[in-house]
């Protein structure tokens, strides 16, 4: 079979290709100019070619493949179906998108830095492949740790500076949580039978209880990975760490990965989804949306601010898998699909809009070396086509019609609204809260983009001339504006013509669950109509609205101008009769943030230190934390620390003790083991 | 009904709802000044004001943005697409399937972020506040509408306003408590959502006070034209939609043009008792304090889910 013809051989390639850029980056080594003419674009055109296979698998049934790799009696075992082919269409696709730009934005690396620096982002990418490609516990734990790992040493390309090598380990500690519980989780499933292939898993008969233990650590060890609350910490160190490619990579991709496992291990290897399991995934994903997003709106720093929002993001996404496995907990899997598919489409959404978000706040530091919000001010006049792109993601994450956000969470909602059909009175009441939950959580987005946007990119500089970089800032370059403008078009792509992703996701949804939408919603939907349920319940045309809305735009113009006139003076702005007014008298990040602060107290740990009446140098301090660090972190650290203070006493560092160790080991393996 | 007869009503009630929309406005301040005891302007006073500040030449800050030149377009664009969207008139509108309720809330948290962006524009402290204080209504009044509207969607089994409507409009007469939880809170956003008292006072140029007016401070001539004329849409469009879920009687069906005049005395009807009521809350309150909004909001919202409750409560 060809090549072509087969989309796991494809996508199988891809992977490979991908370590071979890797490899291959390392042999003309000080040679950076090739990282950046051929290796990183190559890297992109194999993310489009995967994107095609993923595409095409989506149609396809399930493949397999075993290769002749791994342990003696324990080969790798490959396998591509709907689910696999969507997210590795998400992976090519997106990271396409991010190598390319990453060729622009690596321009002035160092030649050592850079050969490591596309060593590990192809290997971070090919892993990511493998993750999604794996069909046994073995290979998938594989590429999940080289996953981690490469990704790890990516967050520490910056090792000299102390803090980002604590974010580092933070990462790394709480990445091995993950795969603990992971593993763990693989090993309930397998229960000492059979072999560890997907397949075994999937047949294994386990006891509702077991079950459920099953459940609550792959829920924990992929949310470990997502980012979700109370294990969402790492991220907002993390991300913001890394080159702004791999932070792009990491918060558009990597936890998608996560989302992948959660779905792959609870629908399709544990399967008889209960809807209890629902309603734990709907409280946590609810709690992490609205934490992720409050704490978002705190931000000054916009690298760390988008971190957050990905966690904002992995919550609306856990809302869409908990009323799947309601749904499907209480036998309606129509319903149950629908949400999944929301789930999915938000999730292919995020990785689009929240790369391309990445990818802007890297031209920003790029150009002008700034990452908090404070110092910025007015980049829109050196900067017109950056700002143009973020203004696009900005708008796509805000979920505001008719770009992508919105698609998938109208999803959501539709999905909510269909909480009718449930008999459990309680349940039934709840789904539409976690509604309203979705409803604050976008219309906080809106506003923490406003001040992003309005901040960075709006009003005039902050800091005077001569101490700014602002006023020199210019343009993000050639490759680096190509990144942002495919990412840009995916988020109209995405936004106008949801139905032909519909229409995929919906294979996953038959594939993993053996139904799919309703007849009139497949009947009701064409390229223009989104048809989830039925016509008479929702409909939404996302190309007629852009349609109406530009051509009443454009009309009101025509208008004004052909019957008034198109006259403008300049003028130096109204100062409301002080005269006085400086550039730094503008709104802050953190003062946009203020009502925030008095609405929402009680859940931020707010330190504020007020100037007397009679101080020489009045000063005002604002420190706004996580409360998660003080009531968890802190104490498991503290406890941990604890503990190996005390193990630590077995050390004592003379011969004779350690051989003492020796023979009372032995003595208590001769007792107990005859 | 035929696709032509369809958007010759689409067209129609498009147009109305953008040229009649300064009237509401016009007939809500003249109640308000006959309440406070003032000689009232001529109905015809927004058009005036319209009119005049169209031959204005327009003024700009040296620094303004493109974001500032375009947003009094496309607020236009957005309101006269949820014109389109409401049914004002009648209800089964070819248009009116594009969009539904969710989307509609959409197109108005659109308006506001574009406003807020070009508040943000020119640099003035007093843009940043009334960018920040538009967004902290706008984000708690956006669940609260949503919730509302839930509650009449799950009574009509559709987010398709236009569904909605028929279904409320074409029922048996009864009581559901839900709807009246639901209207209650409704009143509540409307007035959020529109910079009215108690929330916003839509006459103050207070600095320490205004909401809608710190926003909108840098635009002159043919662009705070503009605006204004799209804040007047709004209220018309929110007043409308008010009027479709909880008094839809006497709606028309596109494309019966017999019922059309019928559909229009009773439009008229309502907006005007409508409007009146709206200057009468103006005229008995006071405006509340930036931080109590946060409390006025909330409340709406717990009645909206109430409402939703007691749905599901009455039907289980």
């Amino acid at each position: 079979m060809g090549v072509l013809s087969s989309p796991l051989a494809g996508s199988l390639a891809v992977a490979v290709a991908w370590l071979a850029i890797a490899v291959a980056g390392l042999v003309p080594a000080g040679n950076a100019a090739f990282a950046r003419r051929f290796a990183f674009p190559l890297g992109a055109a194999a993310g489009v070619a995967l994107a095609a296979f993923g595409l095409q698998a989506a149609w396809l049934p399930a493949q397999t493949l075993t290769l002749p790799l791994g342990l003696p009696d324990m080969p790798f075992h490959l396998r591509i179906d709907p689910l696999a082919g969507f997210f590795l269409m998400l992976l090519g696709s997106v990271s396409a998108g991010i190598s390319v730009y990453a060729a622009g934005y690596f321009r002035e690396e160092p030649s050592g830095r850079l050969t490591l620096i596309n060593l590990q982002y192809h290997v971070f990418l090919a892993s990511m492949a493998f993750v999604l490609l794996a069909d046994d516990a073995y290979l998938f734990m594989v590429a999940w740790e080289t996953m981690a790992l490469s990704s790890y040493f990516l967050v520490i390309t910056d090792h000299q500076l102390p803090a980002i090598r604590r974010a580092g380990f933070l990462y790394l500690l709480i990445a091995h949580l993950g795969a603990i519980a992971i593993l763990l989780c693989f090993g309930v499933l397998h229960g000492g039978r059979g072999d560890y292939t997907f397949d075994a898993l999937r047949a294994a008969q386990l006891q509702p209880a077991w079950a459920t233990v099953a459940f609550l650590l792959a829920f924990f060890g992929f949310g470990a990975k997502a980012g979700m609350l109370p294990l969402h910490a790492w991220l907002p160190e993390a991300h913001p760490a890394a080159p702004s490619p791999v932070s792009a990579l990491m918060s558009g991709v990597m936890i998608k990965t996560a989302i992948y496992g959660m779905v792959r291990v609870i629908f399709d290897l544990i399967g008889n989804v209960r809807w209890e399991w629902g309603m734990v995934v709907l409280a946590v994903g609810g709690a992490t949306t609205l934490f992720g997003v409050l704490y978002a709106l705190m931000q000054h720093d916009l690298k760390r601010l988008l971190a957050y929002h990905s966690v904002e993001n992995i919550g609306i996404i856990l809302l869409g898998l908990g009323m799947a496995m309601v749904f499907i907990g209480f036998g309606h899997p129509a319903a149950g699909v629908l949400a999944l598919i929301a789930a999915l489409y938000h999730t292919l959404n995020h990785a689009v809009f929240k790369g391309l978000l990445f990818l802007g706040a890297g031209s920003i530091l790029h150009s002008t070396g700034l990452r908090n919000l404070n110092d910025m001010g007015g980049l829109i006049r050196g900067m017109p086509k950056t700002a143009f792109y973020f203004l696009i993601g900005a708008l796509a994450i805000s979920a505001l019609p008719p770009l992508n956000g919105f698609v998938s969470e109208w999803l959501t909602f539709q999905a909510a609204l269909q909480a009718t059909i449930l008999q459990h009175g309680v349940v039934r009441s709840l789904l539409p809260l976690f509604a309203a939950t979705l409803a604050l959580a976008g219309a906080l987005t809106a506003m923490c983009f406003v001040k992003v946007y309005g901040i960075a990119f709006l009003g005039r500089p902050r800091e005077p001339a001569d101490h700014s970089p602002l006023p020199h800032a210019g343009d993000a370059g050639r490759m680096e504006r190509y990144g942002m403008a495919w990412l840009a078009a995916g988020c109209f792509v995405l936004g106008l013509f949801p139905t032909s992703f519909l229409l995929i996701l919906n294979r996953v949804g038959v594939s993993l669950t053996g139904q799919g939408l309703s007849e009139q919603a497949l009947a009701g939907s064409g390229w223009l109509w989104l048809v989830p349920t039925s016509a008479g319940q929702a409909s939404y045309s996302p190309v007629i609205f852009l349609v109406v809305i530009a051509a009443a735009t454009l009309l009101t113009f025509l208008l004004v101008r052909r019957f008034y006139h198109g006259r403008v003076r300049f003028a130096a702005p109204w100062d409301c009769g002080y005269p006085e007014q400086t550039s730094r008298m503008q709104d802050t990040a953190d003062a946009f943030g203020q009502p925030i602060r008095h609405v929402f107290g009680p859940i931020y740990r707010i330190e504020r230190r007020l100037p007397g009446p009679d101080d020489a140098e009045p000063r005002y301090t604002l420190k706004v934390e996580d409360r998660h660090w003080y009531w968890l972190y802190m104490p498991v650290a503290r406890a941990a620390e604890f503990v190996s203070s005390k193990i630590a006493l077995l050390q004592q560092g003379r011969i004779s003790i350690y051989l003492l160790y020796s023979f009372i080991t032995l003595i208590a393996l001769l007792v107990f083991v005859r | 009904m035929n696709s032509a007869q369809g958007i010759a009503f689409q067209i129609l009630q498009s147009v109305f709802v953008v040229l009649a929309a300064p009237l509401l406005t016009g007939w809500v301040n003249q109640c308000r000044a006959w309440l406070q005891n003032r000689s009232a302007p001529s109905i015809l006073l927004p058009y005036y004001t319209l009119a005049k500040l169209f031959h204005k030449d327009a003024i700009f800050a040296r620094d303004a943005s493109p974001i500032f030149r375009w947003t009094p377009y496309i607020l236009f664009g957005c309101m006269w697409l949820a014109a389109g969207i409401v049914p004002v008139l009648a209800t089964g509108l070819p248009f009116a399937p594009a969009a539904d309720i969710i989307a509609l809330v959409g197109v108005f948290a659109l308006a506001r972020m574009f406003s807020a962006l070009a508040a943000m524009d020119i640099g003035t402290s007093f843009g940043g506040l009334g960018a920040r204080r538009e967004m902290l209504i706008g984000f708690l009044a956006e669940p609260a509408m949503l919730m509302t509207l839930f509650t009449a969607a799950f009574i009509s089994g559709s987010t398709q306003l236009t569904t909605i409507v028929d279904t409320l409009a074409h029922r048996e007469f009864a009581l559901y408590p839900s709807l009246a939880f639901a209207a209650v809170a409704f009143l509540m956003v409307l007035l959020a959502e529109n910079a009215r008292i108690p929330i916003d006072n839509p006459t103050t140029h207070l600095e320490l006070t205004m909401v809608h007016e710190a926003l909108i401070l840098e635009y002159s001539a043919r662009h705070l034209a503009l605006i204004e004329w799209a804040v007047a849409i709004k209220l018309f469009a929110y007043m409308t939609i008010g009027i479709a879920l909880f008094l839809p009687w006497g709606i028309a069906n596109a494309g019966d043009w017999s019922a059309l005049p019928y559909a229009f005395a009773a439009l008229a009807g309502k907006l005007a008792l409508a409007g009146a009521g709206l200057a009468l809350i103006e005229a008995l309150l006071a405006k509340l304090r930036l931080f109590l909004a946060p409390e006025f909001l909330s409340t709406a919202f717990l009645l909206a889910v109430l409402g939703m409750l007691t749905h599901f409560l009455v039907k289980g």
